[in-house]
């Protein structure tokens, strides 16, 4: 066949030719061009539009920056130093108040012997994360997730370590409590024998018990008052502390409003509507000026850990509705497979449908804390000392009155590189969860 | 009843937490002053690269923290937005507010507050560029105003202008930082706010020279410490601290010296009332005889005070003015020590 | 979980409150009902207690005492002679205002760089990416901060479109953008104004009844009718006629600059600086997460839709109009609205640039002035409570309405 087709056609070739390169216009950077920026009317218009805005947005800034200077002592010596370097009223950015007051914008007025502690503090929360992320993970670290929470606390506000210890072993009571009651008296009796004994404890046992173990055995770290918290550390207390202690909030909240218990829902429904419906700052005003009305009176605790508590509040709203989604994206099956095997309410939600549906919700949390962290700015309308507070305090000084772009600048871009890599997180995970539900 | 049981329940559990006490017995028992500062106005109030309160008013609060703890240190600074200060020193949060704070009739009644004395005599004037051509504020006919929000300002201004029947335009703005870049930019034709700010604003500009402070200065603003309405007690160490330093001045009595002073009696009898050598003046007001010693080595008396903040030496470089001594044509006038 | 047919008949023991799944629930009810009203006796009590310590009381009488302040925005006549609720109603409308504006352009802006960000020009999607991520990515305070110095710094000021040859010109020699604000030209109305708002209202609804018989026309017989030109056609020229017969009734009322004095604008309407900059600032940010719903939605609509519509002879603009754009819709709307939502709370961060919202006026200078935080707050959160419950309610009936109706 092959053969007769050979001779039969005497025109055609038997050898190769070699590849010959596509013509210019339709290769490398030219094609790519030409495809990506000129291919037609409408796109040329666009492009050109496109380089006018970038040049407008970069012709002044970027010789601002770059002709930056780093090393001076004030403002009027930044100034000095630009007409020397540049000639009188060059624009030229000062970035020396970044180098001069860089450690209160990120540590507030954090201790200068103890900045070593806010990082650790960060690194032994995401420690305590990784177990819950990654299922592959040794089970005994979730010892370390349960220690965590006392450890970073301890960290950061110092003072003897027998505070926390103190506190965490009321919780441990709680659960001996829970054990004997229950086996003895049946769950309810032991829910609320799981819930007294940790509250007398705490209110009659725990602040001798410290007073008497701090003075057997001092060991402690140097007490930071709430107050020395500010900058950028004090927008990641606010708000890796507000979303981890939402979570179990927002999961109660989101199984009250899908509970068939009327009022149960109902009270939930309204909880969460009329959170979410009030900006955020109304609630700071709140926790700044209303809460010590609510609260018995002479009772009075520091506004960051009022804020702190507000802020779970808040974020409890947003986070149940998270939840409430992963809830519902459970295929029905799942809830009436964990009803056919006999299992209870609580069995049922904490071996099949939660561990779902929080895996489903995870992109969703961390969507909430990139919003949240982003609104811990707010806290600087209270007087907090978040970075943008910060910012105003150092341009209230006689050194650095007057500086603007330079502080602004350096918080933006701060705040850009945290919450980029978390959205970048959030959508690699969400991704993954897509792949692995096929 | 069973209602009642549970608020009983609830009610003790409120009572472990602390009962409504005097003020005095809070700040020993806390052994820290809680004292509500501006969160930033050059020379009154501001935390240095070190993180250190610094200013005018921050001496307030060391002065009072040194004669009731005998250490001036034992202070936390809590920093206070304008429109926030007066709901923080009334809800509890803080003992003594030391922020800049005109005394007016309404807070110190309708707000209940009191205050405990003038610290500084200011007013409002008018800060504008040399270039608008303006010499006095009743040529502002017109003029775009940029002003504090939730400060006694906005309200001076309002009169003012109604008075001489011109109109303006208000810029409200939330901060005196964002004032000056506001005014600077030119947003505004001139920045309101009391005359010692607009100084201190002023030493921060890059050319100082062109802009101008107007004459008038359209109202009283007497500045002092607050605390709350309803504790005398508290009010009068307040009141008597400050008294103290300025008196301390009057007599000559500095941080330098005030040791060697209250070491032994000295030829005049109120030095040795106010230092503790003669009588018990401290115990009249709930606390020891070293209290004013103490205060006024923490801080110096008032002089000192006002020059190492606001003086000529300092870049906001103030004139005493009104704030001089009575024997010096001033209007600082403590009562007798007696 | 067995269903027995009869339950046993017995008498009802307490115990059944505990272990009868038929009651338990019941018990669980009762007790978190009285936990939560013990809660809220517990606050009130505080309450009233702390307000007797401090000699305060519960009253909203001080909403009718003189405001003594003066707001620079008020879309209601306003003087600082009125009274602290009138102050609120002025912050309330300005509140209004700045979210109207702000839904609106952040719609445009995040339709926009949706659109453009699935742009095959590299360039222009790269820049729509950095546009909103940056935005996405930084605090909104920040952002408001940032527009605000922005525009002060980079606009005139006033005195610089004095004289003959100005340093500074206008947009179409009427709008000027100065450090103060935009000044704007603002229709006056003349005598016989009220005949030519009756015109143009009657030729609002006859574009509409155009509108209506084209549709029905074309149900009918499968012929499309001319619509928009049409309907431009009803709507402007009957306007211009009346308009030239009554000698034109309405003219537009010119900002001008003063050559005297201190430099200002007189006349017109000045839209103020921390508005613009509070507008922008939302309607960027806001449009930013909306370009995100606007990318998702049209990407959520298969291709095959497109191809079918093509193979149906549709043309390109028909395509997106009837097929691609009904259903990225349902994917869109829901989560736009909760975007609106979102705008409306945050416009309460206006504070940042002074700008006179409810917050400011009374959450801010009236409750500092009267010391009334309970009340103000109280109302304050009130207010947006009730807008967002107004919003989130449309966006029910939108979700019922667009619901898919599986057969």
């Amino acid at each position: 066949m092959s053969d007769l087709h050979s001779q039969t056609v005497a025109y055609s070739r038997d050898t190769m030719l070699p590849p010959v390169p596509p013509p210019r216009r339709e290769a490398g950077a030219v094609r790519w061009l030409r495809e990506n920026l000129f291919s037609g009317p409408l796109n040329i218009i666009l492009t050109i539009l496109a380089i006018w805005v970038l040049w407008l947005a970069l012709r002044d800034v970027l010789p601002w920056a770059w002709r930056g200077i780093w090393n001076a002592g004030s403002i009027s010596e930044c100034r000095t130093i630009r007409d020397q370097l540049y000639g009188e009223g060059t624009s030229a950015a000062c970035w020396a108040v970044i180098r001069a007051r860089w450690q209160q914008l990120v540590f507030g007025f954090y201790p200068a012997s103890e900045l070593w502690r806010p990082p650790l503090a960060l690194v032994v929360f995401l420690l305590a994360v990784l177990p819950i992320l990654f299922a592959d993970l040794p089970r005994r670290l979730l010892w370390l997730t349960a220690a965590a929470p006392f450890l970073i606390v301890w960290l950061l506000w110092g003072g003897p370590i027998w505070g926390p210890v103190a506190v965490a072993l009321g919780f441990g009571l709680g659960w001996l409590a829970w054990r004997i009651v229950a086996r003895a008296g049946g769950p309810l009796l032991g829910a609320v024998a799981a819930i007294l004994v940790p509250v007398l404890y705490w209110i009659f046992v725990d602040a001798p018990l410290t007073a008497a173990l701090a003075r057997i055995l001092p060991i402690g770290l140097t007490p930071v008052r709430s107050s020395d918290f500010g900058g950028f550390t004090l927008s990641i207390v606010i708000g890796l502390s507000g979303i981890t202690l939402s979570l179990p909030l927002g999961i109660l909240l989101a199984l009250a409003r899908r509970s068939e218990m009327f009022i149960i829902s109902k009270v939930a429904v309204i909880y969460i509507e009329v959170i979410r419906g009030v900006p955020l700052i109304v609630w700071l005003l709140v926790a700044q000026v209303l809460l010590n009305y609510f609260l018995p009176s002479g009772t009075n605790f520091d506004i960051l850990l009022r804020v702190i508590i507000m802020v779970t509040l808040f974020s409890s709203a947003y986070i149940a509705e998270v939840i409430r989604g992963g809830l519902a994206a459970l295929p029905r099956g799942q809830y009436e497979a964990a009803d056919a095997l006999g299992l209870g309410y609580w069995q049922a939600m904490q071996l099949i449908v939660l561990p779902q549906a929080l895996k489903i919700s995870i992109p969703g949390i961390v969507n909430s804390f990139i919003g949240l962290f982003k609104d811990t700015t707010l806290v600087s309308i209270i007087s907090l000392f978040d970075p943008m507070r910060m910012s105003s305090t150092i341009r209230a000084t006689t050194e650095w009155g007057g500086i603007y772009w330079e502080l602004y600048i350096f918080v933006a871009a701060v705040f850009f590189v945290f919450c980029f890599a978390m959205s970048r997180y959030s959508m690699w995970l969400e991704q993954r969860l897509e792949r692995s539900h096929r | 009843m069973k209602r009642s049981v549970v608020l009983g329940t609830l009610a003790l559990a409120g009572l472990a937490g602390a009962a409504q006490a005097a003020t005095l017995d809070d700040v020993k028992a806390r052994d820290a002053l809680n004292c509500g500062v501006n969160p930033g106005l050059t020379g009154f109030a501001a935390p240095n690269a070190e993180g250190v309160w610094e200013g005018f008013d921050v001496d307030v609060c060391r002065a009072v923290a040194a004669a009731v703890l005998g250490d001036a240190t034992k202070v936390n600074y809590v920093p206070l937005s304008g429109e926030t200060r007066f709901t923080a020193l009334a809800a509890g949060e803080v003992d003594l507010l030391a922020r800049n704070s005109t005394w007016t009739f309404s807070r110190d009644t309708d707000l209940n507050l009191d205050f405990a004395g003038v610290n500084y005599y200011d007013g409002q004037g008018f800060l504008v560029p040399s270039a608008l051509g303006v010499t006095s504020a009743t040529e502002l006919d017109g003029a775009t105003v940029c002003i504090q929000t939730g400060t006694t300002t906005e309200l001076n201004l309002a009169d003012f202008f109604r008075v001489n029947n011109i109109s303006y335009t208000p810029v409200p703005i939330a901060n005196d930082a964002e004032g000056r870049q506001q005014y600077l930019a030119g947003a505004c034709d001139t920045y309101t706010t009391d005359a010692s700010g607009l100084a201190s604003v002023r030493t921060t500009f890059e050319n100082p020279e062109e802009h101008v402070i107007l004459p008038e200065i359209i109202s009283k603003e007497p500045l002092g410490p607050a605390v709350r309405h309803g504790d005398n007690d508290w009010a009068d160490i307040a009141r008597w601290t400050l008294n103290a330093l300025i008196v301390a001045e009057e007599l000559g009595v500095t941080s330098a010296n005030v040791a060697e002073m209250a070491a032994a009696p000295t030829e005049n009898p109120e030095i040795n009332r106010l230092l503790g050598t003669e009588g018990e003046m401290g115990a009249m007001i709930g606390l020891d005889n070293q209290w004013a010693v103490r205060a006024i080595e923490a801080t110096g008396n008032y002089g000192e005070i006002f020059e190492r903040h606001l003086g000529e030496s300092t870049p906001i470089g103030l004139a005493r003015g009104l704030n001089a001594q009575w024997t010096n044509g001033g209007l600082l006038y403590a009562p007798p020590f007696r | 979980m067995t269903i027995a047919a009869e339950p046993p008949r017995q008498g009802f023991r307490p115990s059944q409150l505990l272990q009868d799944s038929r009651y338990r629930g019941l018990t669980i009810q009762v007790i978190a009902l009285a936990l939560l009203l013990a809660l809220i006796a517990f606050l009130v009590r505080n309450l009233v207690v702390n307000l007797a310590a401090l000699g305060k009381d519960f009253d909203f009488g001080f909403l009718g005492n003189r405001a003594g302040y003066d707001i620079n925005q008020a879309l209601i006549p306003y003087t600082n002679n009125d009274s602290h609720a009138r102050a609120a109603l002025v912050g309330i409308l300005n509140t209004l205002l700045v979210a109207a504006l702000g839904c609106v352009t952040a719609t445009v802006v995040g339709v926009l760089a949706g659109v453009l960000r699935l742009s095959k020009n590299w360039l222009v999607g790269r820049l729509m990416t950095v546009y909103v991520e940056a935005f996405r990515n930084v605090p909104l305070l920040l952002w408001i901060v940032l527009v605000y110095a922005v525009l002060s710094e980079s606009t005139p000021a006033p005195a610089a479109f004095r004289g003959e040859d100005a340093q500074a010109s206008r947009l179409f020699g009427l709008i000027a953008f100065t450090n103060r604000g935009t000044y704007i030209p603002w229709p006056v109305w003349g005598e016989g104004a009220g005949v030519l708002g009756i015109v143009l209202l009657l030729s609002i609804a006859a574009a509409i009844g155009w509108r209506i018989y084209a549709r029905r026309r074309q149900e009918a017989t499968g012929r499309p009718l001319p619509v928009l030109w049409v309907t431009l056609a009803i709507l402007v020229l009957p306007f211009l006629v009346v308009f030239v017969l009554l000698g034109a009734p309405v003219t537009l009322d010119v900002p001008t600059v003063r050559e005297t004095g201190i430099a200002r604008f007189d006349g017109g309407v000045n839209v103020l600086n921390s508005l613009v900059a509070l507008w922008i600032a939302l309607a960027l940010y806001t449009g930013a997460f909306i370009a995100e719903i606007v990318r998702a939605g049209i990407l959520s609509v298969s291709k095959g839709q497109t191809e079918a519509a093509f193979a149906l002879g549709l043309r390109p603009g028909r395509t997106m109009r009837l097929v691609i754009l009904p259903q990225a819709l349902r994917v869109i709307v829901p989560p736009l609205i909760s975007q609106y939502l979102n705008l409306t709370k945050n416009t309460s961060l206006a504070v940042a640039v002074g700008y006179a919202d409810v917050r400011a006026t009374l959450g801010g200078v009236t409750m500092n002035q009267t010391g009334r935080e309970l009340e103000s707050i109280l109302l304050l959160g009130l207010f947006y409570l009730i807008v967002s419950l107004i919003i989130s309610g449309v966006l029910n009936v939108y979700n019922q309405r667009i619901a898919l109706k599986e057969r």
